[in-house]
């Protein structure tokens, strides 16, 4: 449910209606405004501003919770250039990021698409929603069952089709693909919809000239759904890009970044620098790190894909 | 012999208005699969979680529970005594999904309540009243979307432990129930679009923005503000990562985290299946129970979040 959060919708500045009687004080109404905005400016500027600030800082100390924290400059992000855990993390993690916008984006095409032409009900649209509504936990427990290697419905299944069982979460091959097929199978319904709105939000006149011009199914996808659709689709990519960069969840809960380092997610790996070892600096400065790949991540696309334009305009 | 006559007129009748189209029928088979990929899972939590632990391993792929049995929930609810928990394949040790319960409960509903509510005032502070640099913090507000909740995760964590609120429900709110930066774009977005002339009409009566706010416009937004809090409510009672830093003790602990121990108490080896499913289906239930209640709002409110 957290990605609802992260959508960069358009922001539309407040009109400035003249009130009645507006106009005769000098400050408007930023008495009251403060009043009103109180709670929510003691949350951001304690839980959001401060502790991004206090991260930065904490990045350049050593840091193990007990004493004070101590200023080494660049040494944890040098240190970091140096780790190949770090590394391994980074590969493990955008291995899996990869197979997330391959898996996710193709198939919530497709069932967007599928929807748009066959159904519309939303008893079906919500069948599809169901499993992301459920934790990542929940989700990552089910499929933990499901794959199980010795009693698991689908290795049972593998075995009367003849194959061999799979271990999905041991095996250091298949650990990640697995992860991000649970992810996948949690986010497909939603993005799905998503697409699903971008799709009725193209003017149906737009088909119908298609249609009298003569272009075929293909033609009036590739040539008129798509860029009109790219709007939405660089908005897809951006959420299931930085929230697969964020994978923990279903790590913690399953393999716990094994086996050996193959699910050692970037996440996982700060979490265990900074909780398990108390290193907290350490953990900082990758956290760092992994927010400058997000917003380089984001203004990327943003940029290159030009998500905030729409050709319908 | 008439119904048989005109069942047979309404199957032409059906027939003539939908002809068989072989791509219609593939899109419609293609859609039952990503449904049957979707909700099967659930079925067979159900399943497992009616099974006994040794039936199981025999019936791998039995549709109906192996072995019917209540036993797994017994467990998970601390109802079963520990020798026959541990014969039924649990581990014996207590754990308490009562505590777990109420906890998710409480966690979910102050955090909700919290944040909708100040999210709302500030909302209105943002969409209707004038002041100086009001566009200006909106936009920072809106810019704290794009921090990783990793990010500042460690910075609070240290701070509820310098205030000494670790395992603490007050040390797991704080964070919360000021506002998200999601609930005041969403309200903002609906105050902006309601009409303002019963508002006018009331300033000029003399009524001040607090009556205001709580008289007319929570009122009217309540359609809103109610898919927020369910919006807001669910993704509360999966949060996972901060109640694992914070809430790590038994009193504190939500079902989420609760569900990660259950599943590594394992003995000799084997997971107690059933009783983990058992788990993972009370930890879905109030989830289920809101989206099978208010699944248009939730399912009507993707396009919004997305896309304008």
């Amino acid at each position: 449910m957290t990605t609802l959060a992260k959508h960069s919708a358009p922001v539309s500045p407040a009109p400035d209606k003249p009130k009645p009687y507006g106009g005769l004080r000098r400050f408007g109404d930023l008495k009251i405004a403060l009043l009103f905005i109180a709670p929510a400016m003691i949350g951001f500027i304690v839980f959001y501003v401060v502790p991004t600030i206090r991260g930065v800082y904490l990045s350049f100390t050593e840091y193990n919770i007990l004493g004070d924290p101590e200023w080494v400059g660049v040494d944890n992000y040098t240190a970091i250039a140096k780790d190949p855990l770090f590394w391994n993390s980074l590969a493990v993690t955008g291995q899996y990021v990869f197979l997330n916008i391959v898996l996710q984006t193709a198939l919530a095409l497709g069932l967007a698409l599928l929807m748009h032409q066959v159904a519309k009900s939303t008893i079906i649209r919500g069948a599809l929603l169901m499993p992301y509504l459920m934790s990542n936990v929940i989700a990552a427990l089910l499929w933990f069952w499901m794959l199980d290697y010795q009693i698991g419905v689908v290795n049972q299944f593998i075995e009367w089709a003849g194959l061999p069982r799979v271990a999905f979460f041991g095996s250091e091959e298949w650990a990640i693909p697995t992860q991000a097929v649970i992810n996948t199978w949690r986010h497909m319904g939603y993005t799905a919809l998503l697409i699903f709105a971008g799709l009725q939000a193209i003017p149906g006149h737009v088909y119908e000239v298609a249609k009298l011009d003569g272009a075929s199914a293909f033609q009036t996808f590739r040539k008129i759904t798509i860029p009109l659709l790219r709007p939405v689709l660089v908005l897809v990519l951006v959420v299931t890009v930085i929230g697969s960069f964020q994978v923990f969840d279903t790590v913690a809960v399953t393999t716990a970044g094994g086996p050996v380092n193959a699910t050692r997610v970037i996440q996982y790996y700060i979490y265990q620098r900074a909780f398990t070892e108390s290193d907290f600096g350490y953990g900082s400065a990758i956290a760092v790190i992994l927010f400058l790949i997000l917003a380089l991540v984001a203004f990327i696309q943003m940029k290159f894909l030009k998500g905030n334009e729409s050709d319908l305009d | 012999m008439t119904t048989t006559a005109s069942r047979a007129q309404l199957a032409a009748a059906t027939r003539r208005r939908r002809p068989f189209n072989p791509r219609r029928a593939a899109a419609w088979a293609l859609l039952v699969l990503a449904i049957a990929v979707s909700v099967l899972p659930f079925l067979w939590v159900l399943r497992t979680a009616l099974s006994t632990n040794n039936a199981l391993a025999t019936n791998a792929a039995s549709l109906l529970p192996a072995e019917l049995s209540f036993g797994a929930f017994k467990r998970v609810f601390g109802l079963q005594s520990a020798a026959d928990a541990v014969a039924e394949g649990g581990s014996g040790a207590q754990i308490d999904f009562w505590l777990y319960l109420r906890n998710s409960i409480v966690f979910s509903s102050i955090t909700t309540a919290g944040a909708v509510f100040f999210s709302a005032m500030a909302a209105y502070a943002f969409a209707r009243l004038r002041w100086k640099g009001r566009n200006a913090v909106f936009s920072l507000f809106l810019g704290t979307m794009l921090v990783p909740p990793i990010f500042t995760a460690l910075p609070n964590f240290l701070l509820i432990k310098n205030l000494d609120l670790l395992n603490t429900m007050l040390g797991m709110v704080l964070p919360y129930i000021f506002m998200t930066p999601f609930a005041i774009f969403f309200l903002r977005q609906f105050f902006l679009n309601m009409s303002r002339e019963v508002e006018e009409a009331a300033m000029l009566d003399g009524a001040k923005h607090l009556r205001i706010f709580f008289q007319i416009v929570l009122p009217n937004a309540a359609a809103p503000i109610a898919t927020l809090a369910l919006l807001t409510f669910i993704g509360q009672w999966n949060e996972y990562f901060w109640p694992l830093l914070v809430g790590s003790q038994d009193d504190v602990r939500v079902l989420q985290v609760g569900l990660g121990v259950f599943k590594s108490q394992s003995p000799q080896g084997a997971p107690d299946w059933s009783g983990l499913m058992a788990a993972t289906l009370i930890s879905a239930l109030p989830v289920l129970i809101l989206f099978a209640a208010f699944g248009k709002k939730i399912v009507n409110s993707i396009g919004f979040s997305g896309i304008k």
